[in-house]
């Protein structure tokens, strides 16, 4: 039974991380059709932003409030500089695009701070609480964090102007430029606030994974996952689809692991937990298509 | 009086094709005038073309500022309206956030309120369906959240693209009612573009007539509706 709880509780620490990076594509992908696939790469370049940071002197939360302020405004630049030109460009340029972006993000930590993997320090106290060491108080503390980021984000898209305008701008383009919002900074926007999002996720993950290049490329594929399996167009279903994945990853591996305890048979554990979420992911979309909350819109003309 | 809007010269462009040449109209402040013509006359198109919805050339004044050229955003906050073609429509937003997003850029929330109530007085369907997803409405109702949309924004001038298009003739006649009194009440000078010449030379005061962007006649809607060879040419009724 403890082995359950402390498993379902790193699978809902993972989840929080796996829907923070699936939010960030599902933001970007409902405003421009494309999946971000530097978006796990720009995340580990904000991370190393905070690491540089502290390493400077500054304190862990200090560091983080401004890594995550320096990935808002690259976000945007990157969109106005990088992504405007290509705006009626074929999908493949800007595949082609997002691939370049991957490919410099990665090389470029490498290069200014090293491919040696690194420490990185957790912002909260060691002490054991609870139900004997049941969740752990890093693990709790990602949680209330991405909880905290991803319903400030929730109340700015349903209730201010300008996340109604962003949300606008989204759905009918051409119809949000006549009624006079500026739909090209709402992109922009869009980018700024996924590479925001992206870096919480990355400074969170960050202790756990340890600090290197590489850091994202398994977690963006599991907020890929994550993002299909909860709708690719449903910012909701993305975060509540990152938790499914998250949870269902260390269930396989308690799963395997009981069965080898009581058999001794070996057939699944840690090292199968990726495979397995993946296929479960794959069933999910063949049955609903849509992913489980991606709801078919109402529209009649 | 100088006009409200100023078209001269005005050519469009969709890829190297041109589609307007060298169009040229005046609309007066607080009247209602009509672009009537056949299909692929250039109405919807002279329509996108105020609001640099496609490349133009030319030269399109409005309250003495030359607008041409401006993004549409920019001209839209100039208090020009455009209630598309096909409406516009966001379908996942609610009916209160389509009219809420027109004013988006408004920080007095009083007035928005106020703004809302107006406009409901004109669209009374639409206050009772106000949480309702808007994909979810009639076709009416979505040309009623259109306009009221439009109206939203405050206009000195409303575009209008087809409101009858696909909808039941009683819901033409009540939405066009409320277009005589939106023109009358607010003072919006209305420039519409119909299909159903009949009824937009009813509502209209001033009548233009095109074909393949050109205009072919332009005179108060009572001539041109009492003119045979045009009504028989252009009109088709």
């Amino acid at each position: 039974m403890e082995q359950f709880l402390q498993q379902l509780a790193s699978g809902l620490a993972n989840g929080a991380i796996y829907a923070c990076v699936a939010l960030a594509l599902v933001m970007i992908y409902v405003s421009t059709d494309h999946l971000n696939f530097a978006q796990g790469e720009m995340a580990m370049f904000s991370t190393y932003i905070s690491w540089q940071l502290m390493n400077w002197g500054l304190n862990f939360w200090l560091a983080f409030v401004l890594a995550v302020l320096i990935s808002f405004v690259a976000g945007l630049l990157i969109e106005r500089i990088v992504l405007r030109p290509l705006h009626n460009a074929p999908v493949l340029s800007v595949v082609v695009v997002f691939i370049g972006l991957l490919a410099i993000c990665n090389s470029m930590a490498g290069a200014i701070w090293s491919y040696l993997i690194k420490e990185y320090p957790s912002p909260f106290p060691k002490s054991t609480f609870g139900i004997a060491g049941v969740i752990g108080p890093h693990q709790l503390g990602v949680v209330l964090v991405t909880l905290i980021v991803l319903s400030l984000l929730f109340v700015f898209f349903r209730y201010t102007p300008l996340g109604l305008a962003m949300r606008a701008a989204a759905q009918n383009p051409s119809s949000a430029r006549l009624v006079g919002v500026r739909v090209d900074w709402m992109l922009a926007l869009g980018w700024g606030l996924a590479a925001a999002v992206g870096a919480v996720a990355g400074i969170m993950v960050a202790h756990i994974v340890y600090l290197d290049p590489n850091m994202m490329g398994g977690i963006l594929l599991y907020a890929f996952a994550s993002a299909l399996v909860g709708g690719i167009g449903n910012p909701g279903g993305a975060v509540i689809g990152g938790f499914i994945v998250g949870i269902l990853e260390n269930m396989v591996a308690y799963a395997g692991n009981m069965i080898e305890k009581e058999t001794g048979v070996y057939i699944i554990g840690n090292g199968e937990k990726l495979t397995v979420a993946l296929i479960i992911v794959i069933f999910v979309l063949t049955v609903k298509p849509a992913g489980l909350f991606g709801r078919v819109v109402v529209k009649r003309v | 009086m100088a006009p409200l809007l100023e078209v001269k010269g005005l050519q469009a462009f969709y890829g190297q094709t041109k589609v307007l040449f060298d169009l040229g109209f005046d609309i007066a402040e607080g009247g209602i005038t009509t672009l009537l013509g056949a299909n692929g006359a250039g109405k919807t198109t002279t329509l996108r073309a105020i609001c640099n919805m496609v490349r133009t050339e030319g030269s399109v004044r409005f309250a003495g500022k030359d607008i041409r050229g401006l993004p549409t955003e920019e001209i839209v906050r100039q208090r020009i309206a455009h209630v598309p073609e096909g409406r516009g429509t966001f379908t996942t937003l609610t009916v209160d956030e389509n009219l809420r997003i027109a004013a988006y850029t408004r920080r007095d929330k009083e007035g928005v309120k106020n703004e809302l109530d107006r406009v409901f007085g004109y669209f009374p369907r639409l206050k009772e369906r106000v949480q309702q997803q808007a994909g979810t409405l009639s076709g009416g109702e979505q040309q009623m959240l259109a306009i009221a949309r439009a109206l939203m924004l405050k206009p000195r001038l409303m575009l209008l693209d087809e409101p009858s298009f696909g909808l039941a003739p009683l819901v033409v006649v009540e939405i066009f009612r409320i277009l005589r009194r939106i023109n009358e009440e607010e003072k919006v000078s209305i420039l519409l573009v119909e299909q159903n010449a009949a009824l937009a030379l009813d509502l209209a005061d001033y009548a233009y007539v095109l074909e393949t962007g050109r205009v072919v006649m332009a005179d108060r809607s009572s001539v041109v509706k009492n003119d045979e060879g045009i009504r028989k040419s252009y009109l088709g009724y």
